[in-house]
């Protein structure tokens, strides 16, 4: 389900810590560029294994992350997922499901690379997110 | 129009095992696939005639989705549907491939007229029944669960509500000023903007095909919105500005009195007959006035929904569209599903961002006979034919889908052929399936088969092999001329089927 947003939108980008250091007419560009999609509780995002997955970022609600059916993490506004796959050029290695019904912003996998090297500062954003993500991960395994 | 009404109007208001709401394509099209399925239902309709917005529309009256005359097959035939977009589908063959008749050979594009001559003779050879000039007004659920209907003829009950209405209200965003602008149904005659610098709202296929409407006439042209123009032969998506219509895009490029701008327009203001438009620039925020003799809003349309969101139906995109499931039903209101162009608002699995097509005739009036298939057998308890395939015939068959399969070419990475498999009922061939619903849903052990384009618009067969409920995903190599049937496909698809073997058995 997705639809093109409009400008009010921008108002919402400019509420999620991934594009906090954009100005009004990039945010409103941004919100052009990805559109707006919602889900069903219970419906599947990503899947693990299948190819040719998008970016997302939620807006609304709660997501799961499943790896072989094992909750592994929850997602919820201003979280992000399907960069990984996209970055590396492989299937998502996790499910995410809808554990509500989801909102979120929805980026073509194609595009993000470009999108990225168009916007740094958002690129810095997503960098400085995954980093808490690895250290987390390194530190929940020592 | 209640003078003109022919005395005995089909479908007086009733209890209905579906209500269909609509008469344009979609509404035609799902209509038709109920009666071949022998389901009742009631088809009503506010407009006086078929045709839906094809009545007015496109603004200048020359379709985007063409039909081909001259296709590999008969144009009647299967093969003949990938080159004709406009003909309702039907198991009769005196009511296949209705448009190809009418084109005189001026363009591959119908004029809207074509289409509503095209819709109005498969009603007329099909006795396809519609009350029209009946008006839906309301929406509630009776306490048996049913859905009550009032209209302008009285109350509709029915356990199934089927909303084919299309993506028909103008829309607009929330720019200050805007609402001074007309929206593109609203735009005048051509020659009303000669001389005239015009300022077009938009960068998508309506700003597109009224900036080349008014090529030969306006001073200026300026294309104004956030994102740049996309091209449909770049991002291989219809999604993209048509290339019937990218002579203004070159005009840009070429800096002859068409200009393409990135810009947040920030506020429209009246200037005597005209208009002023402040803008910001994207990039930079750099700001721009323009002043303006005419104004044009290209901004798109959304589901006139009326009270269906009081009712609970969750919406999204602003409230422009119903959040559906893969079988284009509410996700928040069992029992009201939607045909025609609002389907796309099931976006399925996009693979590499790729829309299906669900949003134009050729993808949606699939989605039709899928959703009547659907509702025959989840909701009216119907048994429908489910072919058994020897197993040395299984590779052939579903090769022979990705190669000639109309449902697979227009709706890829959307429909899959799906067979399946059981030791005490051997192959079957089970139809045409969403195949969101086929990856996620789980099921018995089959086995679903579609087209996919990757990043760079190569088409490949990608088949998905559900095994004790889990699937896994098999892409098939790409072929420079759509074949699929050779002997290095049947090799693969051999290999990949083999879990789907009983032990020690081969085809």
């Amino acid at each position: 389900m997705m639809g093109r947003m409009a400008d009010e939108t921008a108002d919402l980008l400019a509420s999620l810590t991934l594009f906090a250091d954009l100005g009004g007419p990039q945010l409103e560009a941004i919100s052009h560029i990805f559109e707006e999609t919602t889900f069903g509780a219970g419906e599947r995002i990503l899947r693990q294994g299948i190819s040719g997955s998008n970016f997302y970022v939620v807006v609304e609600g709660e997501g799961l992350v499943k790896i072989d059916g094992v909750e592994r993490a929850t997602l919820s506004k201003g979280d992000f997922f399907g960069e990984l796959s996209l970055l590396l050029g492989v299937p998502p290695n996790a499910d995410v499901i809808a554990r509500t019904p989801l909102r979120c912003l929805v980026l073509a996998g194609p595009d993000l690379p470009s999108f990225l090297s168009k916007y740094p500062l958002v690129m810095y954003r997503m960098l400085v997110a995954m980093a808490r993500r690895l250290r987390a991960a390194t530190e929940q395994h020592a | 129009m209640s003078g003109d009404r022919p005395p005995d109007r089909p479908f007086p208001p009733g209890e209905y095992p579906v209500v269909v709401i609509g008469s344009g394509p979609g509404a035609l099209q799902f209509s038709h696939a109920l009666d071949q399925l022998g389901i009742g239902r009631a088809t009503i309709s506010a407009d006086p005639s078929p045709g839906g917005m094809f009545r007015r529309l496109p603004l200048f009256q020359r379709l985007l989705s063409w039909t081909k005359p001259y296709a590999l097959g008969d144009p009647a035939s299967r093969v003949g549907e990938w080159y004709d977009w406009n003909s309702l589908l039907s198991d009769e063959v005196s009511l296949r491939a209705v448009m190809p008749a009418l084109m005189d050979g001026t363009s591959s594009f119908p004029t809207r007229a074509n289409m509503e001559e095209n819709l109005a003779t498969f009603v007329s050879r099909s006795g396809l029944q519609v009350r029209y000039d009946c008006a839906w007004e309301s929406t509630r659920k009776a306490d048996d669960g049913r859905f009550v209907l009032t209209t302008s003829d009285g109350d509709y009950t029915a356990q199934v509500v089927v909303f084919a209405v299309g993506m028909a209200e103008p829309w607009k965003p929330k720019t200050p000023g805007i609402e001074l602008v007309p929206h593109y149904v609203e735009a005048g005659r051509v020659e009303e903007y000669a001389g005239k610098r015009v300022f077009v709202i938009g960068k998508q296929n309506s700003a597109f095909e009224v900036a080349t409407a008014l090529l030969p006439w306006a001073k200026q042209i300026i294309l104004a919105s956030p994102r740049p123009a996309t091209l449909s032969v770049v991002e291989h998506s219809l999604a993209g500005v048509r290339a019937r219509y990218v002579q203004p895009y070159e005009d840009a490029i070429m800096h002859n009195g068409v200009f393409m701008l990135d810009v947040k327009i920030d506020r429209i203001e009246a200037l005597g007959a005209g208009f002023r438009v402040r803008m910001s620039r994207t990039e930079d925020a750099r700001e721009y006035t323009y002043e303006a003799d005419a104004a044009i809003a290209t901004t798109g349309f959304a589901v006139p929904l009326r009270d269906l969101p009081a009712l609970g139906v969750a919406t999204f995109a602003q409230g422009k569209q119903p959040a559906l499931t893969p079988w284009w039903e509410s996700v928040s209101v069992p029992g009201i599903f939607f045909a025609g162009t609002i389907t796309q608002a099931a976006a399925g699995l996009r693979k590499h961002g790729i829309p299906a097509n669900s949003g134009a005739l050729h993808g949606y009036r699939y989605n039709a006979l899928v959703l009547a298939r659907h509702l025959a057998r989840t909701r009216f308890g119907m048994d429908l034919p489910r072919p058994v395939l020897a197993p040395d015939e299984v590779v052939a068959f579903l090769l022979e889908a990705a190669t000639l399969a109309p449902e697979l070419w227009n709706q890829r990475s959307y429909l899959a052929q799906v067979v399946s498999v059981s030791g005490e009922e051997g192959w079957r061939d089970e139809g045409i399936w969403p195949l969101a619903d086929f990856v996620d849903s789980g099921g018995p052990d089959a086995v679903a088969i579609t087209l996919e384009p990757d990043p760079a618009a190569r088409l490949y067969p990608a088949v998905y092999v559900r095994k004790g409920g889990v699937v896994e995903e098999h892409l098939l190599d790409p072929d420079d001329l759509n074949e699929y049937r050779g002997s290095e496909h049947r090799s693969q698809l051999t290999s990949i089927l083999a879990p789907l073997l009983p032990a020690g058995r081969e085809r």
